[in-house]
């Protein structure tokens, strides 16, 4: 029974890190809320039991956010509320197995769970992976920090993971052992583990033609989750630490770097085709976002640049305000930020970037917002929120 | 009423009657829990024992932490989440959870500390006037947190005489609090709190900070490649040996550092350079064999020895700083003991990449000073 709830909620969810499709582009019309300064707009908003950078997921009806706690965020939380009313429906806690040390902006709970619509892979910088089906009952739990204590790095190991049909792929770039590995949804056992270049990266993989892209700090690798075998690379001009993670649109790929530059892959094996590279299109530390042929990045500043996605060319820029570490979405034609200060700026997209308005919710925000049935969610270190219809 | 509508209502019946908790035998449970191990290992067989134990009643829920004691970390968040499941249940349903089977766990300082902080929680959420007097109990606990929120009722306790002016009955309560603190927060709060009286707290002395050691380097370490090399401080040491080094012979340095919690900048003692290494060196004294902590932090790539045998490396350079960074359990021996560090720097160019030091101290499983004589 809960597949088929699950299953007739699915074109609402919001699954994982920028959304079921790994887009930040939601297809939801016409509900979304613009202004969050009054409780006109607010369904509900809960108190959170601990810390967390990681974006809530909406699954089935179901938000589920990750949170850490404690003297050194050892304690690893996982809760999961309703979406019509706010309500608890269960909490899960664990124990961090592997290092706790992050920046003191990011939290151990950093990485966006995912789900597959029956389960949810909970990630936390500790690189302890939970699985928990929609009811909250563990079905396995793994101890990447365990098993390989030397794959930390000091700011948070914040990649998300990725889900491709049954297999969880988890990027562990650290400058002590790094590796990528994918994790088999049903069993939690892994399938394949590759070693990776030791360095540091904060990128999520990203979800391309059935391939999983991963950035590291001197390439882009799309690699078959199937059995990780390499089908292209594309090597940098300049040595980068990825923070923001890559998007795509139909057959372009926009990785961003000490330059954004867009790719076209061709067969496999070859190297990916460049189509353009541009500085004034750079994003800070939030992911782009491709929509209608129009590219959005968040650059340093504070400044959101609208680029054709097709030459690179900028079309309009709009300075917002505060610092963004939240990669924003898109609904409705319009692109929701949210500033590290919790100002909600909402941006309608056309020929010229507008600012429809903007909101304070709390301060201390790194969280990407989900938007799924008519409503946007966000959390900070304190709350969660969900504005739209309740 | 037909007959089968009758056997259906029966049915119905008995089904709501049936209740969702029953006293399952958690002991097997348990076990095939604390079975599983790294690489998913037993997950399959855990994963349905994992739901046969959320179904337990809330009066075992004593039972189901015990199984905590011992468990692997793996292991423990199986059992973790499946006790926390059970008291959510009941919570949910209204039920009672088992308060006083829980305080009596809870008091039995054997079973796994973040166990008992479990119960600690479970107990001052059915009843929040309880947690007073369970933590007036608790200023010498294993457990940290425990320990923690011990620390900061006696802090609050002493600060409220001293706010009407009861200097002399807060003092004693500063003291006490002060005995047995292992926070470093609440170490400095402390220390604070006792001067006005008079009272000078040495925060590093506390903490079990080592401040006198014997420093030589630099050695090199172009392209990180000094950190495998064997340099001749870790085949012997020798107060008054020579070696080649870096820039020409070096020898063995005294050195006391004056930082708040026994830092040593090796930038500042030799020259602000990459590619470099320097050893350290503590030679103390206990009376008897024993176990500790030597708890290190440092933003360079690191190995130490204790007595000759390697007790800890990392090669991480710039991978932050935190308070009791890495942690080392160990084995002290009667009489002499001597620490050797070896604190690498690489050559990494941002500003945020000169750091070159170490703290180190040596304390109790509860990070508290462990007595040494030079």
């Amino acid at each position: 029974m809960l597949v088929a709830v699950a299953a007739a909620f699915a074109g609402a969810d919001w699954r994982q890190f920028r959304g079921s499709e790994n887009t930040g582009v939601s297809a939801e019309k016409n509900h979304l809320p613009v202004s969050f300064a009054t409780n006109h707009d607010l369904a509900w908003k809960v108190p959170l039991p601990g810390r967390g950078a990681s974006s809530p997921i909406v699954v089935g009806g179901r938000v589920v956010v990750t949170c850490s706690s404690g003297a050194r965020q050892e304690r690893l939380h996982l809760l999961c509320f309703a979406a019509a009313d706010g309500k608890c429906l269960w909490h899960r806690e664990f124990w961090a197995t592997g290092n706790t040390l992050t920046h003191e902006i990011t939290a151990v709970a950093i990485p966006t769970p995912a789900s597959d619509g029956r389960r949810i892979f909970a990630f936390y910088s500790s690189n302890d992976l939970a699985c928990v089906d929609l009811d909250g009952n563990l079905l396995w739990y793994r101890g990447l920090g365990y098993e390989h204590p030397s794959t930390r790095n000091a700011v948070g190991m914040s990649s998300s993971p990725l889900v491709v049909d049954d297999t969880v792929i988890v990027q562990l770039d650290s400058p002590g052992q790094a590796l990528v590995a994918a994790i088999d949804a049903g069993s939690g056992a892994t399938r394949w583990q590759i070693g990776r270049q030791a360095n540091a990266a904060f990128s999520s993989p990203t979800l391309f033609g059935g391939y999983a892209l991963l950035q590291g700090k001197t390439s882009l690798v799309a690699l078959d989750p199937r059995g990780g075998q390499v089908r292209w690379k594309y090597d940098y001009d300049v040595p980068y630490q990825p923070v923001a993670s890559t998007a795509t649109w139909h057959d372009t790929v926009f990785v961003p770097g000490m330059k954004l530059s867009a790719l076209r892959p061709g067969a496999v094996g070859a190297e990916p085709k460049l189509l353009w590279t541009e500085t004034r299109l750079r994003p800070d530390f939030a992911s782009p976002i491709v929509h209608d042929g129009r590219i959005y990045v968040l650059k340093g500043g504070g400044v959101l640049a609208c680029g054709d996605a097709a030459t690179g060319r900028t079309q309009w820029q709009l300075r917002l305000k505060g610092a963004f570490w939240a990669s924003p979405v898109l609904a409705d034609g319009r692109l929701y930020c949210v500033s590290r200060e919790g100002l909600v700026q909402v941006v309608q997209l056309g020929k010229q970037g507008k600012l429809l308005a903007t909101s304070q919710i709390d301060d201390g925000i790194s969280a990407s917002p989900a938007v799924a049935q008519g409503a946007v969610y966000f959390r900070s270190d304190r709350h969660l929120w969900k504005m739209g219809k309740p | 009423m037909p007959r089968f509508i009758q056997a259906l209502l029966t049915v119905v019946v008995t089904l709501l009657l049936i209740p969702s908790a029953w006293a399952v035998e958690v002991g097997d449970l348990l076990k095939t829990l604390q079975a599983v191990g790294p690489q998913s290992a037993g997950s399959g067989a855990a994963a349905a024992a994992w739901k046969e134990l959320t179904r337990a009643e809330a009066a075992q829920l004593p039972t189901i932490l015990a199984g905590l004691d011992g468990a692997n970390p793996l292991a423990a968040n199986w059992i973790r989440s499946a006790a926390g499941a059970v008291a959510e249940q009941a919570t949910q349903k209204h039920e009672p959870l088992p308060v006083a089977e829980l305080e009596k766990f809870l008091a039995d300082r054997r079973h796994a500390a973040g166990a008992r902080r479990i119960a600690y929680e479970w107990i001052v959420e059915a009843d929040p006037k309880k947690s007073k007097p369970l933590l007036a109990g608790m200023l010498d606990d294993p457990s940290l947190e425990l320990r923690h929120d011990a620390v900061a009722q006696k802090i609050g306790e002493a600060d409220a005489l001293l706010h009407k002016g009861q200097k002399d009955r807060a003092l004693p309560l500063f003291r006490e609090a002060l005995a047995t603190a292992n926070d470093l927060e609440q170490v400095r709060l402390l220390a604070g709190r006792l001067k006005p009286f008079g009272e000078t707290i040495d925060v590093a002395r506390h903490l079990g900070f080592v401040l006198r050691w014997k420093l030589i380097g630099p050695f090199d370490n172009t392209a990180i490649k000094g950190f495998a090399a064997v340099y001749p401080p870790e085949q012997k040491i020798e107060p008054a040996g020579s070696y080649p080094a870096k820039h020409g012979p070096v020898k063995w340095i005294d050195h006391t550092t004056t930082d708040e919690l026994g830092k040593v900048d090796l930038n500042g003692v030799f020259a602000e350079e990459k590619a470099v290494i320097a050893y350290a060196t503590y030679e103390f004294r206990v009376a008897k064999h024993r176990t500790a902590d030597l708890r290190m932090n440092t933003a360079n790539a690191a190995k130490v020895w204790l007595n000759g045998k390697l007790v800890h490396e990392h090669a991480f350079y710039h991978d932050g700083l935190a308070f009791d960074q890495y942690v080392m359990p160990c084995s002290l021996r009667p009489g002499k003991n001597v620490i050797l560090l070896k604190v690498c720097q690489n050559e990494q160019t941002d500003p945020w990449a000169k750091l070159w030091d170490f703290q180190l101290r040596i304390c109790d499983k509860n990070g508290l000073a462990v007595p040494v004589e030079p």
